[in-house]
């Protein structure tokens, strides 16, 4: 079969009827969004993957493919964006090989045409869920980390004592931001003693240790003490049980204790009145 | 994309304002800037102290899911790396070695590719991406 | 090739770096330090490096090395200002700085060398 001129007569067979079929192809797609877009703006949309859809069968030049696939991504995120489910999309695409069949489908001499064209438009549908995909999981990183900054406070306890209390997981990306709030935090308030409390950390095992010993590092270079409070019971067994070594890094049961540490080592004294 | 020859400790410190200029244009934070940078320092000297001189080049990239990033490519066409396993562990305490600033870079970013054979010199690509 | 200068107060050596050293001046300095230390009996060292955007392994052996060489004049080398980028970076490179003690400012260095912390 000579590909190229088959998609040479599909590319003229859009051209010429051009009108009825994105008109048409804007009518189901309308449909299918129920209403979240307007007919217009779908055309002019749709519009636009017509006419590259068509450079790309003649082949007219090199950069029509790239244009179509970046089109298409960029339509994928948009509508992730916007809530839409990727099969919506897809069918999107996909309705336009029904809008075309509408036309051929009493002439006979166009058949080996339309399964090359309809098969193009299949992976284009294809590469939108795709595309959908890697857009909603970059929402999903991007929304995850809104919310380990509103979940990272860093409080000041006491002249130059303040704390990090830690709840949840302790990832390598949570670790990161743990780093720069604290060290942040030390700079503004000049503090040289910092606890962090891991009382609300679910699991302690190698790796959040490996995490915990890099902040105290970081902190230590800023030339701030550190302890680790908030070490429960079957915490301290799970660590031992680790071989995993604090070092020379404080380590006390509770905030409370930890506190007492600090202001020891400021040489403070708390008294009855 | 620009190219920055690297043959003298000026060529280190231009090779640094560049990535920290490009980091800085393109959305990089203040601490990727610095790890990137770093990582930079260390290949530029790598390519200068063991790679004989060589050449470093600055590339902004986009990722499929629209991030950008900033791509290093560093090459010598010094005497290559023998062993990259022993290269790329910590070697830190050991003093002077060629594997100290190899290992560190890789931490620093996000991708990392070593290509050394001895005898044809050594290239070395990372790249870090804007969150 | 820049020369650092380096200041006399009392019995502390104070080093301010603000700009990006080249490997001779890094050198010079580390020379021009060890002769200040023998010349004077100082019994500390103040490295400030608020001013440094980046400390790669180089610069970072060269304030180890410094903490060193004090040593055997005994002295204390006390690196201070660091910026928290700095810091996570080379907490990330693996690089101790084993030798130099740290603190956030000049003020906080000085109490360290006079015994107060």
């Amino acid at each position: 079969m000579d590909v190229a001129g088959t998609n040479t007569r599909m590319a003229n067979y859009l051209r010429e009827h051009q009108d009825k079929v994105i008109g048409r192809w804007s009518e189901l797609v309308v449909t299918g969004v129920r209403g979240r877009t307007s007919l217009d703006e779908v055309r002019r949309d749709l519009a636009d993957l017509y006419s590259l859809v068509i450079r790309v069968l003649s082949e007219a030049d090199d950069h029509a493919a790239g244009e179509l696939r970046a089109a298409l991504d960029e339509l994928s995120r948009a509508r992730a964006r916007d809530g839409f489910t990727p099969s919506e999309t897809a069918l999107g695409v996909f309705s336009l090989k029904d809008a075309v069949y509408e036309l051929v489908a009493d002439a006979a001499e166009m058949v080996p045409e339309y399964l090359t064209f309809s098969r193009m438009i299949d992976d284009l549908g294809l590469r939108t869920f795709e595309a959908y995909s890697a857009a909603r999981e970059q929402i999903i990183s991007d929304q995850s980390t809104a919310m380990m900054e509103l979940s990272t406070p860093v409080v000041r306890l006491w002249d130059g004592v303040i704390a990090v209390p830690l709840v949840g997981m302790l990832d390598s990306a949570r670790t990161q931001l743990v780093m720069e709030k604290l060290l942040d935090t030390l700079v503004a308030t000049g503090a040289d003693h910092a606890v962090i409390d891991i009382t609300g950390v679910s699991t302690v095992d190698t790796e959040v240790a490996q995490h915990l010993l890099k902040t105290v590092s970081a902190a230590r270079l800023l030339g701030a003490e550190c302890t680790i409070s908030g070490i429960r019971p079957q915490v301290a067994q799970t660590i031992v049980s680790l071989g995993i070594e604090f070092g020379d890094i404080a380590t006390k049961a509770t905030l409370a204790d930890a506190l007492a540490l600090a202001l020891h080592q400021a040489g403070l004294k708390v008294v009855p009145r | 994309m620009d190219e920055l020859p690297i043959r003298s400790g000026d060529d280190v410190v231009r090779v640094r304002q560049q990535v920290r200029g490009a980091a800085a244009e393109n959305g990089l934070s203040l601490v990727d800037q610095t790890k990137l940078v770093t990582a930079a320092s260390e290949l530029a000297r790598n390519t200068l102290v063991h790679g004989g001189g060589g050449s470093a080049r600055v590339e902004v990239v986009k990722s499929p899911n629209g991030r950008t990033g900033i791509k290093l490519h560093f090459t010598d066409e010094g005497p290559g790396i023998a062993d990259i396993g022993l290269a790329l562990t910590d070697g830190w305490s050991s003093g002077t070695g060629l594997g100290l600033g190899l290992s560190g870079a890789r931490r620093l970013v996000d991708e990392f590719e070593l290509n050394s054979k001895p005898g044809t010199g050594t290239s070395v690509t990372i790249v870090k991406w804007s969150r | 090739m820049e020369q650092v200068p380096i200041l006399k107060i009392g019995q502390t050596l104070f080093v301010s770096i603000q700009i990006d050293l080249l490997d001779d001046s890094v050198i010079r300095l580390q020379e021009d330090l060890a002769d200040e230390l023998a010349a004077t009996g100082a019994h500390g060292v103040i490295i400030d490096i608020t001013a440094v955007e980046i400390v790669d392994s180089f610069i970072g052996r060269m304030l180890s090395t410094i903490g060193s060489i004090s040593r055997l004049f005994d002295a204390e080398t006390v690196i201070v200002g660091m910026r928290p980028a700095v810091a996570i970076t080379l907490t990330e490179l693996g690089l101790s700085l084993s030798g130099v003690r740290t603190a956030l400012n000049a003020e906080k260095g000085l109490e360290i060398l006079n015994g107060k912390s």
